[in-house]
């Protein structure tokens, strides 16, 4: 469904260049959740802001469904791959009802039944028709997610682009919308990419991982690999031994304290 | 005992028009030279138990408590001038985020230099020869060029870290870690909670460590407080965290992802409000 091969992504700022992403090849079948997992500045949101055209690649260098993208892309490219946000506070309209943001894809695609697709979107993510008419301060974090994952799918996009969905939110909220992932993937059929600092969370939902270091993909692990803490790279290994918890002997010691 | 803080039947109360906010509830506990983690979800009242023990609660909130002493000093009814004496010199505090608690048109070494100062009746010179030793001992590499620069030259990690030697210099008994690893990544969390780590052990500071992370408290600290509403629903132990008895405990810890136990959905927290009894 995604083919990605030799991505590249530099910014260029006052003359300095900076290679935010290093010639990053992978693929994501169909119906498949990808994971990619990496440290702040790893250059894993940059890659899903390319693949959404967000942010211009130094070459078109990915393919969907078959089909060679260019740097940007068309509205009809914009209908097949919806993105959800890391902060729900930051990405809905403040001045807009609930309603106004769900209607206002649907408007730019020039979809009819407005009406009723708005309440089926809002009814597919656990919200009441009572959330229609309320403005975003109005909504808990959790809420808000939701509202911003229905109107990523008000458009029946075959690929969700998901950049840290669940890192601003309580643990308790992150599973409920851990599960309205999982269940919302199911019904409507959907390739994902997952981008998130999180190896727990990029475990429980997808089933390849990809880890990111300074712009560079160090490896793709299945994972069951992953689990069984089977990696090839001492990078991985170091990721995966951070993230089960702090442990003395494991914690890196720069030299021994002295006050 | 020697317990350095004891505190009593904490309640901490924001009146408004409509009724008493109970951010607090008849929270007690004792600290001893040791790492004691609090952990909850948002608006469970650990911040602000934080805030209350270095008297930073300011009107309208009101702290009541049966008691309230750090080494024996009654820490309730003191007047201004008395917290600032304990603030900063024997209680300080290390806050989330590094980029929004240091003065940014300040040079770091600076504000370390200048909590020594505020503390102790010390010359300038002194004073910077024992912030230059302080940023060494957090595992700063290059001291004499750290100094001299400014808190957004620095990275996450950096950041802490200098924060972390502001609030040493004075050499507290007590420190407050609110959160002090959530906004850095996973490998330099361990490096920062080393840091602390040994403080602990080597110096004998009591440390309050407050996350919203039951993975990295309970492989850090030694005991753990849960507290759920304002209320602290569970103590136990950090490595027996996992058998906890209280159902929200047990709920939230369902509710985390993790890598080696895979399940196919994630248990949701479903909330009772017998819990705030």
């Amino acid at each position: 469904m995604i083919d990605a091969s030799g991505l590249s992504v530099t910014f260029k700022n006052n003359g300095h260049a900076i290679k935010a992403v290093r010639d990053v090849s992978f693929n994501v079948a169909e119906g498949e959740s990808f994971g990619i997992v990496g440290e702040s500045g790893s250059g894993k949101s940059t890659i899903l802001k390319a693949i959404a055209g967000l942010i211009l690649a130094d070459q078109p260098a990915i393919k969907i469904a078959g089909r060679e993208m260019g740097l940007k892309r068309n509205r009809q490219d914009r209908r097949l791959m919806q993105f959800v946000f890391q902060d729900p506070y930051g990405s809905l309209h403040p001045r807009h009802t609930v309603d106004d943001i769900l209607r206002e894809p649907l408007l730019i695609h020039g979809i009819d039944d407005v009406q009723e697709k708005v309440s089926t979107a809002l009814a597919d993510v656990g919200l009441q028709p009572l959330h229609r008419y309320r403005y975003p301060h109005q909504l808990s974090g959790g809420q808000r997610q939701r509202v911003a994952i229905a109107r990523a799918l008000i458009l029946k996009p075959k690929i969700l682009l998901l950049d840290e969905p669940t890192s601003a939110l309580d643990v308790s909220i992150q599973a409920e919308i851990l599960n309205l992932i999982a269940r919302l993937r199911s019904s409507y059929k959907l390739t994902i990419i997952l981008v998130s600092h999180d190896l727990g969370v990029v475990a429980h939902l997808c089933k390849r991982v990809a880890i990111m270091q300074n712009g560079a993909l160090v490896e793709i692990l299945n994972v069951e690999d992953l689990r069984r803490g089977i990696t090839k790279e001492k990078y991985s290994a170091e990721l995966l031994a951070a993230s089960v918890g702090y442990s003395r002997p494991n914690a890196p010691n720069i030299g021994p304290l002295q006050i | 005992m020697s317990n350095i803080l004891e505190v009593e039947d904490l309640n901490v109360v924001f009146p408004s028009h409509s009724g008493e906010t109970l951010a607090v509830r008849n929270a007690g506990f004792t600290l001893g030279r040791e790492r004691l983690g609090i952990v909850g979800e948002s608006g469970s009242g650990k911040s602000t138990t934080a805030r209350a023990l270095l008297g930073l609660i300011s009107p309208p909130g009101i702290v009541r408590a049966k008691a309230m002493r750090f080494k024996g000093q009654n820490l309730l009814g003191l007047q201004d001038r008395e917290w600032q004496t304990l603030r900063g010199r024997h209680i300080s505090m290390v806050m989330q985020d590094p980029k929004y608690s240091l003065n940014p048109v300040m040079k770091v070494g600076l504000q370390v230099q200048e909590t020594y100062l505020l503390h102790h009746n010390a010359s300038n010179a002194e004073a910077k020869r024992r912030a230059l030793a302080m940023l060494e001992a957090v595992k700063i590499r290059d001291p004499d060029l750290v100094f001299h620069l400014y808190p957004h030259q620095l990275s996450g990690g950096m950041g802490q870290r200098v924060m972390i030697a502001m609030m040493l210099i004075a050499e507290p008994e007590l420190l407050i870690a609110d959160e002090p690893t959530s906004a850095l990544d996973v490998t330099v969390q361990n490096e920062v909670l080393r840091i602390l780590d040994d403080l602990v052990t080597d110096r004998g500071m009591g440390l309050i460590f407050i996350s919203h992370n039951l993975t990295i408290v309970s492989s850090f600290c030694d005991r753990v407080l849960v507290m759920y509403g304002g209320k602290i629903v569970e103590e136990c132990k950090a490595d027996e965290l996992y058998l906890a008895k209280h159902p929200y405990t047990q709920a939230l810890l369902k509710a985390v992802p993790t890598v080696d136990h895979p399940v196919s959905e994630l248990s949701v927290v479903t909330r009772d409000p017998e819990w705030l009894r």
